[in-house]
């Protein structure tokens, strides 16, 4: 014990060390003098889903402070407490300047140590094993149809990534590889938000918006810490509880959290079973006759998912073997009754013991759905999405909204959170996933790869038209040696993906393959890397993200990058250079389209005569008054490029059969802070499916889900099914890991800020205190968290802010120290492919 | 300026130069071997003993506590609990039995400052000596307890040079520095053996403390004596000698029974005669004028060394 | 004390009578000295100086503090230190700054188990009882919470998190749309261990933890919050009221709010809800409020 409080000690000091060579402005008048010289441009945050804007001041080029952006309606001045410190993020004292290979004797050797390199090197052997790769996929998918077609190339995106940077990837990638194995790490975090909404109502993301948050008289939060992790959200939300009379909040989650401070109901429930409590709920509803009979008539269709679906592991892993219906997420019609009797066995009495809920906090819960003069807005984000059931604990909230036809209207809102600045903007609307492409088009279906490959011109049977690898399929392949070209862009996927020791770790240590990470600092996935390649963040490039809300923001380019820095898109569009299409795509698919023969990828993909339509010279990136901004991209290719790349995106939105998701023209967007698609003719969409409200329901319908043929929502029942991995006899604890409010995901930029390294350090074991006790463990004692995969050290806290009851023990993830997901299970919801990261088995012993 | 010759020199001679250092030597190697085994915990982490001479334990264990610090606590009205005062008798008793001051030349960390001044005042023949009663230090150690008394608080613990320059080894120095060296200049320019002999209340309640201590300096071949002087010359505490050494004829016994004999065997080293020795406080034997042949010096520092004691004897005498 | 020599002449005498006073003297400057320093420097402990848990009061401690050190080595977290000559603290005493390194609360205490004194209380074995300060938000205008940002990384970090340090949410009237999360400390919890001023994400923290006698005001002795200090029979709630009221109209006179009487909901369905177990608000006012409200 006493070893690790010094070691704590070293941590401080160094921490103070760090503060003192932190960046710190000069008081007073000399502050008032060189304020005079900042320029301020808007920007949205770098962090959450939140979508907050900043405004940045630089000078001498570098961002020397931020503030609140007062006119942005989403947070109004305010930041948390990573917004405050927004201007630190890019200048932690280890940014990556140069790319970095590991070599021996001068030569890439995976054993190698890692030296600097050239771009030109970099890209030069990252080439030459791309080429390997696809040289061996084109050998394998000899003479198979375009619908079963494989590759040995892939990538994992981001959430993080400029709306340009993911359609980009996409495009190379999908287009210009032919492979479909590009996933984002928005897998980890909205995939089962996505299923959700596609099944439910045909077109992703919400139908409300954040002014729901003043228009809503009961609040309900299923798994969100929102407290914590969506804090501007959270205070519109209070102030709602504040000032409007009768408003209540409930809050849901497996441990109490900082929402608990708020809740006039507190609910703790045993993990897995908001299944149960949601089925209850809708059983109430209909045993009291509740429900909105007109509008279930009218909007709605009742349907049965197919259960026993197992758990997304390995095919061989005997709980797989053991599902009757492993990855199935079929669902057929059922009536209204068949509906009700699914739900009927969900009492009162049952589920109160299922769930350990006392029954006078369900009942409370579930009037307050049932009333009709209530307003309820249901919130989530990763308690839900996170979830071995995460598509139908996603859809049972819906099913809930939809029984009493409170959706689609000022604080009728079923609301899914996301946790990455554009999870909607890029991973989602852009369809950076292994199954989609922009605009809520979909590989598998044969109408909407026609409908890319004639706006990206590329000859028919171009885009594969099997779904890719996706996240943990990517790691499983890598270690199967399937996968063997790989480039991590935007993300930290190391420390993030489950079952680091079994699965990550050996994947892309596997001898067989070659793994490139981009990345402004060197995380844990760099670590782990054969190349590095250093990139630029934020505002060092020009920008777009979209929020949670539907709301695109953009932000110009502000400063220049570090070194030898480039931003993702340079990378993507300079790599795209190093193939010829006689390289990448077989004779009898380049036959279709001769004029491109002898050409390279990024002749054909972005020197189409579309992203390349608009000249771009210094100067043409400017403010309303006149000041001047870089655009190194569009400097170096010598074409506006992201102009090119969005306009060429919104031809998804505009061309295509699916409507509703029209975006405002690219030069609006650097005017405006932000505008909440579908924007159609200038006017943004508050709610969705609701006539007056949204311009493509038609007049007298009311709601119409127009993202559904029949213009109908489903209700699709699904029961409870037991968790993945429950604690037993030996690992007698439940682990949930997440967030705090200090750091966001894997604190690669936050913890490199000194004051908030400071705030939290480390990550702690938040424990019972019994649990503790009855373990001889102590706050401030080093203590050992071991699952059946890994196990990590960290110090146990019995008093902070997550207050965990008997059982079950909350670890954050951020601390690349303690990478506690050496530990968790990288089971995942079987249809959405989302893992569970908030149920597996551990125990903890003294360090 | 001239090279003098140092008081010892004859015994170096005579004895060669360890066995004219040996109590010296020793007692070198006490004072820094205490300091080095607080410090081994600090710097190696090896926690021997912890704590500084005011309190400390020894192997997280036996406690010990400096009896002059927790008197002036008691006088501060304040009750120590029952570790400070099992860890203060165990320092009483020993400091009872090996001699009180035995503290200041074994123990106490300002005792090479001071003998590093004295050394240096020989050395460079500096003569000036401030004019101060011997008696002083019992005067302020009374107002020291006083103050305590007063005030309610440890004042002289503010100042105290040797808790300080302790303290300061081993939990950072600070000012700390200018404290040992106002105690070192004073030594140097101001008087002879001030800071130690004439003004250091630790010191004055420590030789209380060794009143009737049991390890005694005993003058046991004092008819040996030659006269040469050299003992009064390096003896912090000269007039502790003079009782023993010349007392013969007083009736007096050869054993130094003066509690404000450091025990340092300062005397033993530097008498060539070998005259003095550790012995009990009990034990008055004297060893007859011997037979011991003093050795032929040779030519030059001989004679220098036999006017030097001519000299001293016409000035003692 | 030495005797005297053999026999004094009265010149000697004199002489030995002069120099006696003049040490008395001289001794006594000295004490005096001593003394205003300790009353003036020494003592005069700063406000951002703050003892180890259990410190008896600053008067006490430095007549009970003997200097060893013993807290500082057996602290685990390097958080004490002893005070270098020069320092604004008294010389060798514990004491540590909680900008710095603060105090993490050890549930065992080891500072004031090591004290061989006392001088910190031995009778401290609950650390949540130490008082080694008050934390004080010193500056509202700096603290980001005050302004409405989402900070609360000194309530969350705080070892008595909802005790010593709560949140008390207000309205943001400079936004309209959001609340202010106002940490609010409470000296009957707070140990003054000054996590939070070490946690501080300003460049000059907004909370501090100082001494308790400099951050505590005192309410007039003849005064009382009623509201807390209940007596007993008089201040009890008054149940049975009753009121002039025009037919139908209701008076909840702890709110002061007149409203219709709520008409027995209707049953909207055969087999309906029973009526102590609606799912409907019993005002149809204040759901027509609430529903013009909503739109926009």
């Amino acid at each position: 014990m006493k070893l690790t409080r010094r070691e704590f000690v070293k941590a401080n000091a160094a921490a103070a060390a760090a503060a003192a060579a932190g960046i710190t402005l000069p008081a007073g008048k000399a502050l008032a003098a060189k304020d005079a010289s900042i320029r301020w441009d808007k920007a949205p945050c770098r962090f959450c889903g939140t979508g907050c804007s900043v405004l940045v001041g630089t000078r001498d080029g570098r961002v020397v402070a931020t503030q609140g952006d007062p006119d942005a309606p989403v947070n109004k001045g305010l930041n948390c407490i990573k917004g405050y410190f927004l201007s630190k993020i890019m200048y932690g004292k280890d940014r990556l300047t140069t790319p970095l290979l590991r070599k021996r004797n001068g030569k890439f050797d995976k054993e190698g140590e890692f030296e600097p390199v050239s771009w030109d090197e970099a890209f030069d052997i990252m080439a030459e094993k791309w080429k390997a790769a696809i040289r061996r996929s084109m050998e394998e998918n000899k003479g198979k149809p375009v619908d079963q077609l494989t590759s040995r190339v892939g990538m994992f995106g981001s959430g993080q990534w400029t709306i340009w940077e993911g359609y980009a990837a996409s495009k190379l990638y999908k287009a210009g590889f032919r492979s479909n194995n590009i996933d984002p790490n928005a897998r980890h975090c909205m995939a089962s938000a996505v299923g959700a909404f596609i099944r439910g109502f045909g077109s992703d993301e919400p139908m409300g918006c954040y002014d729901d948050l003043e228009n809503a008289d009961v609040f309900v939060l299923w798994g969100s810490n929102m407290a914590e992790m969506h804090p501007i959200l959270w205070s519109r939300l209070t102030d709602t509880r504040l000032t409007k009379p009768g408003c209540e909040v409930h809050v849901l989650s497996t441990y109490e959290n900082r929402c608990f401070e708020l809740a006039d109901n507190p609910i703790v429930f045993v993990p897995q079973t908001d299944l149960a409590i949601l089925n209850y709920i809708a059983n109430y509803i209909i045993q009291n006759k509740a429900y909105n009979e007109d509008f279930i008539k009218k909007h709605v269709n009742f349907n049965q998912a197919t259960t026993d679906i197992g758990y997304g592991l390995r095919p061989d892993h005997p709980l797989e073997k053991k599902a009757k219906n492993p990855g199935v997420g079929k669902f057929h019609k059922i009536s209204f009754e068949e509906y009700a009797k699914s739900v009927e066995p969900y009492t009162l009495e049952y589920v109160s013991e299922l769930s350990g809920v006392p029954k006078e906090k369900l009942e409370r819960l579930a009037k307050v759905y049932a009333d009709p003069n209530k307003k309820v807005m249901s919130l989530w984000t990763m308690g839900c999405n996170q979830h071995t059931r995460g598509v139908w604990v996603n859809g049972l909230i819906y099913n809930v909204h939809l029984l009493m036809g409170k959706i689609s209207e000022p604080g009728n809102s079923p609301f899914s959170l996301t946790g990455q600045p554009s999870a909607c903007g890029t991973a989602r609307e852009v369809g950076t996933f292994a199954h989609r492409l922009p605009a809520d088009y979909v590989v598998k279906k044969k109408s909407h790869r026609d409908l890319a490959e004639k706006i990206w011109k590329l000859p028919e049977g171009t885009i594969p038209g099997k779904v890719g690898y996706h996240a943990v399929l990517q790691n499983r392949m890598l270690k199967d040696g399937k996968l063997n070209a790989y480039w991590v862009m935007c993300n930290n996927n190391m420390q993030a993906a489950a079952n680091l020791n079994e699965e990550t770790w050996p994947g892309y240590r596997n001898p067989e393959n070659f793994i490139v990470v981009s990345d402004p600092y060197p995380t844990v996935t760099a670590m782990a890397a054969d190349l590095i390649l250093p990139t630029a963040m934020w505002t060092e490039k020009e920008g777009a993200y979209g929020n949670a809300e539907r709301r695109t923001q953009f932000w110009r380019q502000q400063v220049k990058p570090p070194g030898e820095a480039k931003s993702d898109l340079w990378q993507i569009l300079e790599f795209s250079k190093r193939f010829k299409v006689e390289e990448v795509w077989p004779e009898e698919l380049i036959a279709k389209k001769p004029e491109y023969r002898g050409k390279t990828l990024f002749e054909i993909l972005f020197r189409n005569g579309q992203v390349d339509k608009f000249p771009y010279e210094h100067g043409t990136v400017r403010d309303e008054d006149g000041n001047v901004y870089d655009n190194d991209e569009s400097e170096h290719f010598g074409f506006y490029v992201q102009k090119g790349l969005f306009e060429e995106y919104r031809r998804f939105q505009h061309e295509g059969p699916k409507k509703g998701h029209e975006q405002a023209p690219f030069d609006v967007y650097h005017r405006v802070r932000g505008l909440r698609w579908p924007v159609i003719d200038g006017k943004e969409t508050l709610w969705r499916y609701r006539e007056g409200y949204d311009p493509y329901v038609p007049k007298g319908a009311g709601v119409y889900f127009y993202g559904r043929k029949d213009g109908r929502a489903n209700i699709i029942s699904a029961p409870y099914e037991p968790p993945a991995e429950s604690p037993d006899d030996e690992y007698d604890l439940w682990l949930c890991t997440g967030r705090i409010l200090e750091h966001w995901h894997s604190g690669s930029m936050t913890r490199r800020v000194p004051e908030l390294y400071r705030a939290f350090p480390d990550a702690v074991i938040f424990m019972n205190p019994d649990d503790a006790r009855e373990r001889g463990l102590r706050r401030g004692m080093a203590a050992k968290v071991i699952s059946r995969r890994g196990e990590i050290t960290a110090r146990v806290e019995t008093r902070g802010r997550n207050r965990p009851p008997r059982g079950l023990i909350f670890v954050p993830w951020f601390d690349a120290g303690r990478l506690i997901n050496k530990c968790t299970l990288d089971a995942t919801d079987p249809l959405s492919k989302e893992t569970d990261y908030k149920k597996c088995a551990v125990k903890v012993v003294r360090a | 300026m001239k090279a003098r010759s140092m008081p010892g020199s004859e015994a170096v001679r005579e004895l060669g130069w360890f066995r004219a250092h040996k109590w010296l030597l020793l007692r070198r190697i006490s004072q820094f071997g205490i300091l080095g085994l607080f410090l081994l915990g600090p710097w190696a982490g090896v926690w021997v003993i912890k704590g500084n001479l005011s309190s400390s334990r020894i192997l997280d264990t036996v406690p010990l506590t400096d009896p002059f610090v927790l008197l002036q606590a008691l006088f501060a009205r304040h009750v120590p609990e029952t570790t400070a005062l099992v860890g203060a008798l165990i320092v009483v008793v020993f400091y009872g039995l090996v001699g009180g001051r035995a503290y200041c030349s074994w123990v106490c960390p300002i005792n090479p400052v001071t003998d590093l001044a004295h050394w240096l005042r020989m050395k460079l023949g500096l003569r000036s000596n401030a004019r101060i009663s011997r008696r002083t230090r019992y005067w302020l150690l009374v107002v020291v307890l006083l103050l305590a008394a007063v005030t309610g608080s440890l004042v002289w613990e503010l100042v105290n040079p040797v808790s300080m320059t302790h303290r300061a080894i081993l939990f950072g120095m600070g000012m700390a520095w200018a404290v040992i060296l106002m105690v070192f200049l004073l030594d140097l320019f101001v008087g002879r053996h001030l800071w130690c002999g004439h003004l250091c209340p630790m010191g004055a309640f420590y030789s209380l403390l060794g009143t009737w201590s049991l390890v005694r300096i005993s003058a046991y071949a004092r008819s040996r004596c030659d006269d040469c002087m050299d003992c009064f010359a390096v003896c912090p505490e000269p007039q502790v000698i003079r009782p023993a050494l010349k007392g013969a004829e007083k009736g007096k016994g050869p054993v130094i029974l003066d509690s404000n004999c450091t025990n340092c065997g300062r005397c033993i080293d530097v008498c060539a005669r070998r005259v003095f020795g550790f012995r009990s406080r009990f034990n008055q034997r004297e060893e007859v004028l011997g037979n011991v042949e003093r050795p032929v010096a040779p030519a030059g520092v001989s004679s220098t060394a036999a006017q030097r004691r001519q000299a001293n004897m016409e000035a003692g005498t | 004390m030495s005797k005297a020599e053999e026999k004094p002449k009265s010149s000697e005498r004199r002489r030995f009578l002069v120099d006696t006073m003049r040490t008395v003297g001289a001794v006594t400057v000295a004490g005096l000295g001593l003394g205003i320093y300790d009353r003036q420097v020494a003592s005069a402990l700063p406000a951002q100086a703050i003892r180890p848990p259990g410190a008896l009061p600053e008067r006490e401690f430095l007549g009970a503090c003997i200097r060893c050190g013993l807290c500082v080595r057996d602290c685990p977290y390097g958080t004490l230190r002893l005070a270098r000559p020069g320092e604004p603290v008294a010389t060798g005493t514990p004491w540590f700054r909680a900008r710095e390194v603060p105090c993490e609360m050890c549930e065992d205490i080891p500072c004031v188990k090591a004290c061989p004194t006392g001088a910190l209380d031995h009778g401290l074995t609950d650390i949540d009882q130490a008082r080694m300060g008050l934390a004080v938000i010193v500056d509202q205008e700096s603290c980001i919470a005050f302004q409405g940002l989402r900070c609360e990384v000194c309530f969350n970090i705080c070892p008595l998190r909802g005790k010593a340090i709560t949140i008390e949410m207000q309205h943001n009237r400079r936004s309209g749309t959001h609340a202010r999360f106002i940490p609010v400390v409470h000296s009957e919890a707070c140990t003054g261990c000054g996590k939070c001023e070490h946690a501080c994400i300003l460049d000059e923290a907004a909370i501090k933890v100082i001494p308790l006698d400099l951050a505590r005001g005192m309410l007039g002795r003849h005064y009382r919050l009623g509201w807390k200090h209940r007596v007993k029979g008089l201040t009890e709630e008054e149940k049975s009221r009753r009121f002039n009221l025009p037919e139908g109209v209701e008076y909840d006179y702890r709110t002061g709010i007149v409203r219709r009487k709520a008409n027995p909901a209707p049953d909207r369905k055969e087999g309906g809800v029973p009526p102590d177990d609606s799912p409907f608000g019993d005002d149809p006012l204040e759901s027509l409020r609430r529903r013009r409200r909503a739109l926009p």
